[in-house]
């Protein structure tokens, strides 16, 4: 009977639920993991980046991004678009080429593969001969030049794919006419390079890796002329006169050629190594000249091996200012943003761990700061923590204080601005935080499509580091050569791994920050407008509170300076709790009305008194007979073996990727050598598996386990925790071991709070609860008699949240990695549980609450739980009747990181790392939904008059017309 | 130190409780002849023939019928002892099931053929001196090939003591021989209670966890759900050794007869025991896996520090049953009794009304999901 009663109340439940909750990914932030080409559509100001995972990735305006995936799982090894088209073609590891379109769509244009093609050779032919090395995308927009390993170039009709045979150069072909003799014979090796004259689009020069370019005529099929160089080619490229060739080679040279018209040319007109002929590494990406003279010549690489192998450079020549740009990551690829026919306008360059663009129209050529594609990993991110709805002022500050971070940026407007961002301005002001392994908190503007930097606090001048702090990545010696210049700011190295923080809490309404890191340092940080001097108060907590016999292994507390230390304006510490031992801190709370901050380690916890500056309680959680808490990290030898093998695998990935297909060069022996070395640890590795079957102990939790002392979360409230007629201050703990403390705390009048000290009840008025199951504490939530979660602190004194109902009885949640359970308070009397793992075992990692507002009706809104499990799924539990409300799949299960970097905002959306460069976000609620909407037109059918295309365009506009036309009939065909 | 021992006392010989509260030496105390001869003194009832029982820490009714348990009653008195006094009943004989005290059974009687549910049970051995802790249940339902295992964490100190791992498992479908990934038994510890059993063997499949199939699921999975339920963790394996199934005779209603040890004692729907087993199944606790899920499982313990550390039980209140089975618990004047233990002689229960404050609620809105 129940059953059929609940039935009508159900159906109107699950429509409910569909106006509440939606799941969506919405859009990926940072810099994409592993890229591998670069892209650019001058006529569209697009900028297009592939992956190593198969990814392409679009970028116009700040807001305006697309993304899409490749169905193979292959490297995409070059991206380039159709000139003058909203087409662009990649071409993969495997071969495959793929033609993507930008098709609107309800106004709004999305990114779609609309084609795929792979060379076919003759029959029997080998491999190589179709393996693409070189593609043009010609500027008549329907033919693409395909050069390839065996020497041959294809030519192919695009957007269809349309094998033009007739038109195909062949090596011998093109050769006949050369009476060279030095070339009979011999393999030419694959097509390096294949660029069309900027005047004559007829004309097309391919450069053969051997050394040997030929100018190739489109229309009559025959070789111009011939270019003899001698020299292993890397790349080429016309000047824009177009009667002019660049060459670039492998013993760091670089040829001028002319086009004379006498064939063959035996000797460029000039040869040029500035860095010196010694053996030098490659000039790799090429050569990009800008006319109007002087010149700019840019190239990469070119520097001798022997004493700058390692650095990775781009070298522009102006005129007498000649500088090295030293990135800090592989060269992917670079190209140069003009305004018309004036002056080069910015050089991007697409780095392994970044994108850096620099301005070259300014004095001292200074970098533009990137509104996207941020390396968030420029140190590695430790944690993050998000903050929704700040207030104006509070983000004008937090914004003031940044921009006097940037005074070393370019004040250039970003200059690639393509696409028409159709977002609706973000609802509210939304932070993300993230913390680093070199001490860093890095303020991000997470309101929409873009996470924007907005502000960076280093925590590291607190404290004695090795690190010189006068130590300028800018610095560059008089008279140096060669000219390097470190340009961006990806910097993996950490100088000091104590300094890595943990846990951060900023409190909106008042400014403060806690942030706390690995050494078991708590700093305690207020936001101020003006650079000031001050010293920082510390504080020494002895959370074992005199257990003894054992000796701690781990690392040794940080050094403070005592000398008082002049911070910039913004965050400014001005009280530091140093845990003894210093374990990393687990947990922390801030509660900025009672002036007090919570810290836990796994030995235990403490709440401090920022307004006095001293510690009013500390509770010892360990276990005594815990040996491997009370001693400290692990052992460290595996640690060393899974380090060495890191770092091999980092130089073996490295080398991989520096040179895909010349295997004859110098860095293959050593190449061969780590790869073996590499196999055989990895066979290691795989014999020990074999030896020990993977099997997993059943057994219940035990209060004898390890780390059943550790400090999970704290949570401060206003609730009745002694008697039900009065409510007070209280302090939450739950730990690793199922267990859950609870203390009173006494504050003192306002008027006194600076006097009166503050006590935390340790005797009576506390209480502990012990889980039976014994599963780790994630979460604590009080919620009020409406059954709504206790407001923020402060929350409520701005009006930016109903005042908690006092009046009905308040309830504790306890969220466990297994079970969700509500007590009543203040009997602490269990009340209602939702198990999770006892039914389908996955377990609670991340928990967070978050308001669900309707889709439909404006002012109805319900407060969740959302719960990421171990299986990386999101589950909606209703509040307060712990129900489950929907379930999606998130992350995948074996993404373990990426599951333990989730963080929830209020509004129901969340962040997770999908690489250490990149957060994925996504979005719960069905009315707040961040993603980018954005639209792109097809460049206007009046091409940007060059100053040349008058004169040698030999196609008529018309033409590109049908090409048009054309295309949109293919597009039909691929629907 | 001599301890005191207060024995509050239930006595049911004439449908009445009555309640006795005394104090013993405890290096005083002889043997249990004199302590059974004390008693029939103290409540003056000489000469009848009584069955005696104690509660012991985990809140477990336990026999004291000899020296041995009558001393290790009085050791786990902490500092009061509990002692309940039944009169013997030569036609419904009494046992001792695990978390007796604790337990009100619910789950599925209701699915069971009405006829049977009063029919009294059968009873085999002795076992008012043993402690179950393990049993085949659902026989009855499941297929021959499988058995479902109850192991009973609670009253012993013993480690669960096993090991599963990945493996593949053959099954016969109508396309054919199909192959599928299965967990699998892989180790069983010396000593543990899965050994002790003899219920579980290396490399029996593991199909189902408290009512819940794993197929599926990773092996991290079903180790986490078995943790989760490690307390009353109900599997249903699918043994290597096919050789000790249960074998059905006649009629699905008359199955469930014992296997080879078991005399041929045909049980009406009850479990049968593996010769190897120290098991002794009795009646009332066959139910079949939902009761896996009933929320008697987790009692948790809340502190309260007044002046002293006076540990206040509390009971789930899921399902009204009273737990407070610490180890460090110890009041049992605070602590109530049962208002319905499922022992299967009702008649000669004892009939003890709480006396503590705490009120039994049910919690109707609760749905275990």
């Amino acid at each position: 009977m129940k059953r059929f009663r609940r039935h009508g109340h159900d159906s109107q439940r699950d429509k409910l639920k569909q106006e509440l909750y939606q799941f969506n990914k919405t859009v990926e932030h940072g810099f994409p993991h592993q890229p591998s080409a670069l892209g650019f559509s001058p006529s569209l100001e697009l900028l297009a980046i592939g992956t190593r995972s198969g990814a392409i990735k679009l970028y116009g305006a700040p807001g305006v991004e697309f993304m899409g995936l490749h169905d193979e799982n292959a490297a995409v090894t070059q991206v380039h678009f159709l000139p003058h088209q909203v087409e662009l073609v990649t071409l993969l590891d495997d071969n495959s080429l793929h033609m993507w379109t930008l098709r609107a769509h309800k106004g709004v244009s999305e990114l779609l593969e609309i084609g795929r093609f792979t060379l076919t050779g003759p029959p029997g032919a080998i491999p190589s001969v179709t393996r693409v090395t070189a593609v043009l995308a010609h500027s008549s927009g329907e033919l693409l030049l395909l050069g390839t390993e065996g020497g041959h170039v294809f030519v192919v009709e695009v957007p269809g794919f349309r094998e033009l045979e007739e038109n195909n150069i062949s090596l011998h072909e093109s050769l006949l006419p050369s009476t060279h003799h030095r070339w009979e014979g011999q393999n030419l090796e694959c097509v390096e390079a294949l660029q069309e004259n900027p005047l004559n689009p007829r004309q097309v020069l391919i450069g053969y890796s051997r050394g040997l370019m030929v100018l190739w005529d489109l229309d009559r099929r025959c070789a111009i002329q011939h270019f003899l160089g001698t020299q292993q080619l890397e790349s080429v490229c016309w000047m824009e006169d177009g009667g002019n060739i660049l060459s670039s080679h492998s013993d760091g040279s670089y040829c001028h050629w002319t086009v004379t018209g006498k064939d063959p040319q035996t000797e460029p007109e000039k040869q040029e190594t500035p860095y010196g002929k010694i053996p030098s590494i490659l000039v790799d990406s090429g050569i990009s000249t800008v006319s109007k003279l002087p010149p700019f010549l840019i190239f990469s690489g070119g520097m001798p091996r022997a004493s700058y192998g390692d650095r990775h450079c781009i070298s522009v020549i102006h005129s007498k200012t000649h500088v090295a740009l030293d990135f800090t990551s592989r060269i992917i690829d670079f190209f140069v943003i003009r305004d018309g026919e004036r002056d080069p306008n910015a050089l991007v360059v697409l780095v392994e761990e970044e994108l850096v663009v620099v301005d070259l129209q300014t004095e001292g050529w200074p970098v533009i700061q990137t509104p996207y594609l941020v390396p968030l990993h420029c140190s590695a991110i430790t944690c993050s923590h998000h903050v929704s709805s700040i207030p104006l002022k509070l983000w004008e500050r937090i914004q003031a204080a940044g921009k006097l971070q940037n005074l070393h940026y370019s004040r250039k407007p970003w200059p690639i601005n393509g696409g028409q961002n159709l977002a609706p301005d973000p609802p509210q002001r939304d932070l993300l935080l993230t913390g680093h392994e070199d001490g860093t908190v890095r303020f991000w503007d997470a309101s929409g499509v873009c996470l924007y930097p907005m502000y960076k606090l280093s925590t590291a001048m607190v404290f004695h580091t090795d690190a010189d702090p006068n130590d300028n990545m800018n610095q560059s010696t008089e008279g140096e050569w060669p000219p390097f210049r470190k340009v961006g700011c990806f910097d993996p190295y950490s100088d000091d791994p104590r300094l890595g923080i943990q846990k951060i809490h900023l409190c909106k309404y008042s400014g403060y920050l806690t942030v706390a890191g690995t050494a078991g340092q708590i700093l305690i940080l207020e936001i101020n407008d003006e650079a000031a001097e001050q010293t920082v108060e510390a504080t020494v907590v002895d959370l074992l509170q005199g257990q003894e016999g054992f000796r701690w292994k781990g690392q040794a507390r940080l050094d403070l300076r005592e000398d008082p230390v002049t911070f910039p304006s913004g965050f400014q510490p001005f009280a530091l709790v140093q845990c003894q031992p210093p374990a990393v801190v687990t947990a922390i709370a801030l509660h900025s009305e009672w002036k007090l901050v919570a810290f836990g380690t796994s030995h235990g916890f403490g709440v401090y008194d920022y307004q006095q500056k001293n510690n009013i309680l500390v509770r010892c959680t360990l276990n005594p007979n815990d040996q491997v808490a009370l001693e400290g990290p692990l052992s460290r030898v595996k640690s060393i073996k899974k380090s060495l093998r890191q770092s091999f695998r980092r130089i073996r990935r490295s080398r991989v990727s520096m040179r895909k297909h010349n295997p004859n060069n110098g860095s293959c022996l050593l190449w061969l050598q780590l790869q073996e070395i590499n196999a055989r640890l990895e066979a290691e590795t795989l014999h020990d598996m074999e030896l020990a079957p993977v099997q997993r102990k059943i057994e219940a939790r035990s209060a004898d386990d390890s780390f059943t002392g550790l400090v999970r979360t704290l949570y401060f409230a206003d609730t009745f925790l002694s008697d039900s007629s009065q409510s007070t201050p209280s302090l939450w703990a739950g730990t690793n071991g199922g267990a859950v403390f609870a203390y009173m705390l006494r504050l003192p009048p306002v008027e006194r709070r600076m006097d009166n000290k503050v006590t935390a009840h340790a005797g009576k008025n506390s209480k502990e609860i012990q889980l039976m199951h014994r599963a780790p504490v994630v979460g604590l939530v009080v919620l009020d008699g409406r059954g709504a979660p206790l407001p923020e602190p402060l929350e409520v004194a701005h009006d930016l949240a109903r005042s908690p109902d006092m009046q009905g009885s308040h309830q504790l949640l306890v969220i466990s990695e297994e079970q969700l359970k509500l007590f009543n308070l203040p009997k602490v009397s269990s009340k209602a549980k939702l198990k999770l793992t006892a039914l389908d075992g996955s377990r609670v990692r991340r928990v967070g609450v978050a308001w669900f507002g309707s889709s439909r009706v404006e002012d109805y809104g319900e407060s969740s739980l959302v719960v990421l499990t171990n299986q990386g799924e999101l589950h909606v539990v209703s509040l307060p009747s712990i129900k489950l409300q929907v379930h999606y799949p998130c992350i995948r299960r074996e993404d373990v990181s990426g599951i333990a970097s989730c963080v929830f905002t209020k509004h129901g959306q969340g962040l997770y790392l999908i690489s250490p460069s990149e957060f994925e976000r996504f979005s719960l609620s069905a009315r707040w939904v961040v993603e980018p909407r954005c639209l792109v037109e097809a460049p206007s059918e009046t091409r940007p008059t060059s100053h040349s295309s008058q004169v040698h365009r030999d196609q008529p506009d018309g033409a590109s017309m049908e090409n048009r036309i054309c295309k949109r009939l293919v597009e039909f065909a691929f629907n | 130190c001599l301890p005191m021992i207060r024995i509050p006392e239930a006595n049911s010989l004439s449908f009445e409780a009555e309640y006795r509260r005394f104090a013993l030496k405890k290096n005083g105390a002889g043997s249990f002849q004199e302590f059974y001869q004390l008693l029939q003194t103290i409540h003056r009832i000489p000469g009848v023939d009584v069955l005696l029982g104690y509660a012991d820490i985990h809140g477990d009714l336990l026999p004291i019928n000899n020296d041995d348990n009558f001393h290790k009653a009085l050791s786990s008195a902490n500092p009061l002892l509990r002692i309940i006094i039944q009169r013997r009943d030569e036609d419904e004989p009494v046992v001792f099931p695990t978390n007796s005290l604790q337990r009100r059974k619910k789950g599925l009687a209701g699915l069971r053929p009405s006829q049977q549910k009063n029919k009294p049970a059968l009873l085999i051995g002795l076992p008012q001196d043993f402690r179950q802790i393990s049993s085949i249940i659902d026989v009855d339902i499941l297929p021959e090939t499988h058995r479902r295992v109850r192991l009973h964490k609670h009253g012993t100190h013993k480690p669960l003591g096993f090991y599963i791992r990945d493996g593949v498992s053959v099954r016969v479908t109508p396309q054919g021989v199909e192959k599928v990934p299965g967990v699998f038994i892989s180790r069983l510890v010396r000593g543990g209670l899965a050994e002790s059993t003899g219920l579980l063997g290396v490399n029996d499949e593991i199909l189902e966890v408290n009512g819940i199939d794993v197929a599926g699921k990773s092996l991290d999975q079903v180790t986490d759900m078995m943790v989760a339920n490690s307390h009353n963790l109900i599997v249903t394996v699918k043994p290597a050794n096919q050789r000790n199934n249960v074998v059905h005779r006649g009629s699905k209603a008359s199955a469930g007869n014992g296997s080879a040890g078991s005399g041929g004692s045909a049980l009406s729907h009850e479990s049968a025991h593996s010769p190897a087993s120290q098991t002794v199944s009795q009646c009332s606790n066959s139910n079949s896996v939902a009761e896996g899920d009933s929320d008697d499982d987790d009692t948790d313990l809340i502190i309260e520090s007044d002046n002293l550390p006076s540990y206040t039980p509390h009971r789930s209140l899921a399902n009204g049953n009273i737990h407070g089975n610490t180890p460090s618990s110890g009041v049992f004047g605070h602590r109530p009794l049962p208002q319905s233990v499922s022992l299967p002689s009702s008649s000669s229960l004892p009939t003890k009304t709480s006396s503590s404050q705490e009120s039994m609620r049910e919690d109707g809105n609760f749905i275990t999901l």
